[in-house]
């Protein structure tokens, strides 16, 4: 493995301002992390790269003092430090860009970036004029055009990213952690996003980078470094390395293909949506669904697409449109209707919609099929057991027990005990809403493998995707959505990357494309 | 899976075998309580330990047990009713009603039990049909129920239930079990199964941990939240024909305050107030201990209002116990 090269600085030049070095942290029955070790150098992006459950999380939790390590050193400007608490970790200068950053919707921006450390007048109120003074400062150091006084519910998703970085940067931070930050940006924000990071790259900061994305990676990122199963794998410079390299060295193995699409016998037409429509979301939907199809839906966020998928499953109401399933027309009013007509729906959000994480495995597994498993309302618990096996087995899930909580699980186990539970209700139609999003290389393929197997048996399967190669990987045809609307619907050789972003972001000509 | 080793693993259904998790649980804890609660009041009166004293002893709970019990799975579901007091009080009233136009026992009853469940229809119909929050809606219903109660009555009360009425609040079945504890038995094994063992009952549990994703999974949210409105509302009815029957009148004052010992009992059960879990053996354990705390006290002559600090501070040192164990096994 020519990318096994150990981190022997060889390239830098600069000392490292921050380093870990033999961190262990032990959690009962696992080592989350063993003996790993990790460098930040000023003024450039490390990416850390592994599958979930490598560890990635645990590292940015002893970084912020939230966890602290049972064994190693953590060296700021080589010598070693303590982070006991959030706080020394934030006095140390190191912030962290979360996944979901916790933001005030009621508040302004202003208060949003300064709460918890406001500046303060003599007599200890908070004083405004400096706290909006030092939010322009910031908010224009990276280039956000947001005014400090707005309160944070009158914006939208990629301004509400730039506060909670402004936040971050609000406390004189050396070292920024940015956690999976573009996992819900269009593509538009990630390209702001990528200019902000070189922006904080001229500053002279330290960034870690925290993907699953591999073009993100060798886009923004100088240096790598993977772990598997809590454990350093390898270091080095992104321009050194192959995408492959550094897929091998995550899982341990060569994978061969992504995207293992099989060819699948397409046969009659299962689901026709007609003239579908919904007062403020979504407008003339027109399509239909064949036996053993695999039907992409691309768009950007907020396209509608989620929108559509929700009110195909009784979530919301349309204000006109029919749904005939295998010709027979349905009107479904909640998810329960939908079950019954042979829809289900995998929600994008996961933790609040997908799954029931405070309660166990088989218990998520067989809440939408309970009449399947109890005798006249009565539960029956061996037969639950038995349906929770059958299905989340199928789906390799990895778990401690049947009865572990869903939340206990990594977020790729997690989905697959979400499909499960749709699979057992067998349905003619299964709703796929970013099915991979936030989940590891390894859940990923299996995800896709199982996508075509189950297209192969016969299902019939809408994917909402926002990655690109995903959608053209899986799909047989694709719908692109823009603004509500169906603006395309592409099979051959008209899916191609090209055309997909040119329908989504509504360029006629490909020459403005970039 | 591709990326996977061929061997096929299998999971294992639970790592905890059920019973153990049961001896290591609260209901355990609280049994002790009751236990020692029940020990120490056998040493502290000597009228303790009499058949007929621990039966009247049982009335201290009955009542409020029949309500806990929906009460319970209310809360599990997240929900929660605050107006089963002023329901007593309304449907006491409107049996008092009956009663002066004449009807005889089984015609009070219904009226009793008819006047519970349609005060939970109202209930249940603002919170799933307007999406209030239940608190709030209870809240102002808690005044309505009672407001219609003394509009009716004034100072005044209703007296002269028939003869026979006085079977359920003071009856027995047999030797020293009454009428209420029979019921009580009988609705703690039915709310126990409901619970635990069926489809709606699992329902319940998972609203209370997400109700969106209840929702989504095909779970019928407002109609389950509207069943147990429903139900809450009817078990505050037959507590109403209890009540009453055994006072052998009505004020509308009756029942003030029973809706915050009902929600005790709940929580110190152990259901979690925020919803999602708790069990009705907790619920019956509860029930018994807030019976034997109060009885015991009144057999020690202590006034009603210590005996409130009392239970009081029972529930927070039950519920702050767990807490302090495990900061204290922590340090």
């Amino acid at each position: 493995m020519q990318s096994q090269k150990n981190g022997s600085a060889e390239s830098s030049s600069s000392t490292p301002i921050l380093q870990l070095d033999q961190i262990t942290k032990t959690f009962p029955g696992v080592k989350a992390l063993d003996a790993v070790r990790l460098s930040l150098y000023p003024g450039e992006v490390t990416a850390l790269i592994g599958e979930n459950g490598a560890g990635k999380s645990t590292v940015v939790k002893t970084l912020t003092g939230i966890y602290q390590p049972d064994g190693g050193r953590i060296l700021l400007d080589g010598q070693a430090i303590k982070f006991d608490t959030p706080q020394s970790a934030a006095d140390a200068g190191v912030t962290a860009i979360h996944q979901e950053t916790v933001l005030f919707d009621e508040l302004t921006v202003a208060e949003n970036i300064f709460i918890g450390h406001a500046p303060k007048t003599k007599f200890g109120l908070i004083d405004k004029t400096a706290m909006f003074d030092r939010t322009a400062e910031i908010l224009d150091g990276i280039g956000a055009k947001i005014d400090g006084r707005v309160k944070l519910k009158d914006l939208g998703i990629a301004s509400r990213h730039l506060v909670a970085i402004a936040r971050a940067l609000s406390v004189d931070a050396r070292v920024v952690i940015m956690d999976e930050p573009t996992a819900a940006l269009s593509q538009t924000e990630i390209e702001e996003l990528y200019e902000l990071v070189d922006t904080l790259k001229a500053q002279g900061k330290a960034i870690l980078f925290i993907s699953h994305k591999f073009d993100e990676i060798f886009r923004i990122a100088d240096r790598f470094t993977v772990f598997r199963d809590g454990q350093f794998v390898g270091e080095g410079e992104i321009a050194n390395v192959q995408e492959s390299d550094l897929v091998q060295m995550m899982v341990g193995r060569a994978v061969d293909q992504l995207f293992p699409k099989r060819e699948a016998d397409i046969g009659e037409t299962i689901l026709e949506v007609k003239d579908y429509c919904h007062p403020t979301e979504f407008e003339d939907i027109n399509f239909s669904l064949r036996k053993g199809e695999i039907l992409g839906f691309y768009g950007l966020v907020g396209a509608g697409r989620s929108e559509f998928m929700q009110s195909l499953i009784g979530i919301t109401r349309p204000s006109k449109g029919s749904v005939e399933v295998e010709g027979v027309q349905q009107d479904i009013r909640s998810p329960a209707g939908a079950i019954d007509a042979g829809i289900v729906y995998v929600p994008e959000d996961r933790g609040k919609q997908g799954a029931i994480t405070d309660l166990p495995i088989f218990q998520n597994v067989t809440l939408p099929s309970l009449n399947a498993i109890s005798n006249k309302g009565f539960l029956q618990l061996a037969e639950e057991f038995k349906l929770a096996r059958e299905y989340t087995e199928r789906l390799d899930l990895r778990a401690a027990s049947l009865d572990t909580n869903v939340g206990a699980l990594s977020g790729g186990n997690q989905q697959k005990v979400v499909i499960a539970k749709w699979l057992a209700t067998k349905p003619k139609v299964i709703i796929l809403d970013e099915p991979t999003k936030g989940i590891d290389i390894g859940s990923k393929a299996a995800v896709h493998d199982f996508m075509s197997e189950l297209a192969a048996e016969g299902l019939s399967v809408i994917m909402v995707s926002s990655e690109i190669p995903e959608i053209l990987g899986m799909s047989d045809r694709v719908i692109v959505m823009r603004e509500g609307r169906m603006v395309a619907e592409l099979d051959g050789d008209d899916m191609n990357p090209e055309t997909l972003v040119r329908h989504a972001v509504g360029i006629a000509s490909t020459e403005n494309v970039t | 899976m591709s990326l996977a080793e061929n061997t096929t693993r299998s999971i294992p259904d639970r790592l905890r075998s059920p019973l153990r998790s049961k001896v290591v649980s609260w209901e355990t804890l609280l049994l002790g309580v009751a236990i020692g609660i029940f020990v120490f009041n056998s040493l502290a009166s000597p009228y303790f330990l009499d058949a007929w004293n621990l039966s009247d002893a049982t009335f201290n709970f009955t009542e409020k047990a029949m309500i806990a019990f929906a009460m319970a799975l209310l809360i599990i579901a997240g929900e929660i009713d605050l107006s089963v007091a002023a329901i007593i009080a309304l449907a006491s009233t409107a049996m008092g009603v009956a009663m002066e136009m004449g009807a005889g026992t089984p015609v009070l009853v219904l009226v009793g039990l008819g006047t519970g469940l349609l005060c939970g229809a109202f209930n249940g119909a603002l919170v799933t049909k307007l999406g209030l929050p239940s608190i709030v809606v209870t809240i102002g219903t808690m005044s309505l129920f009672r407001g219609i109660s003394f509009i009716i009555l004034g100072d005044g009360a209703f007296r002269g239930y028939p003869s026979d009425f006085s079977w359920f609040g003071q009856g027995y079945v047999f030797w020293v079990i009454s009428v209420e504890l029979v019921i009580f038995v009988i609705l703690a094994i039915f709310f126990g199964i409901l619970l635990h063992k069926t489809n709606f009952g699992r329902a319940v549990y998972a609203i209370g941990n997400n109700p969106t994703g209840a929702l989504f999974s095909g779970i019928r949210v407002d109609r389950v939240k509207m069943i147990l409105f429903l139900m809450t509302g009817l078990m505050a009815g037959l507590a109403a024909v209890c009540l009453t029957s055994r006072l052998g009148s009505t004020r509308p004052s009756i029942a003030t305050g029973m809706e915050l010992e009902v929600v005790t009992m709940v929580v110190l059960g152990g259901v979690n107030i925020l919803g999602g879990s708790g069990s009705i053996p907790g619920v019956v354990i509860a029930a018994f201990v807030m019976g034997l705390v109060t009885f015991g006290l009144g057999l020690l002559n202590v006034p009603g209002i210590v005996m409130s600090i009392f239970i009081g501070l029972l529930l927070i040192g039950v519920i702050a116990l767990p807490r302090l164990w495990a900061m204290w096994r922590k340090s």
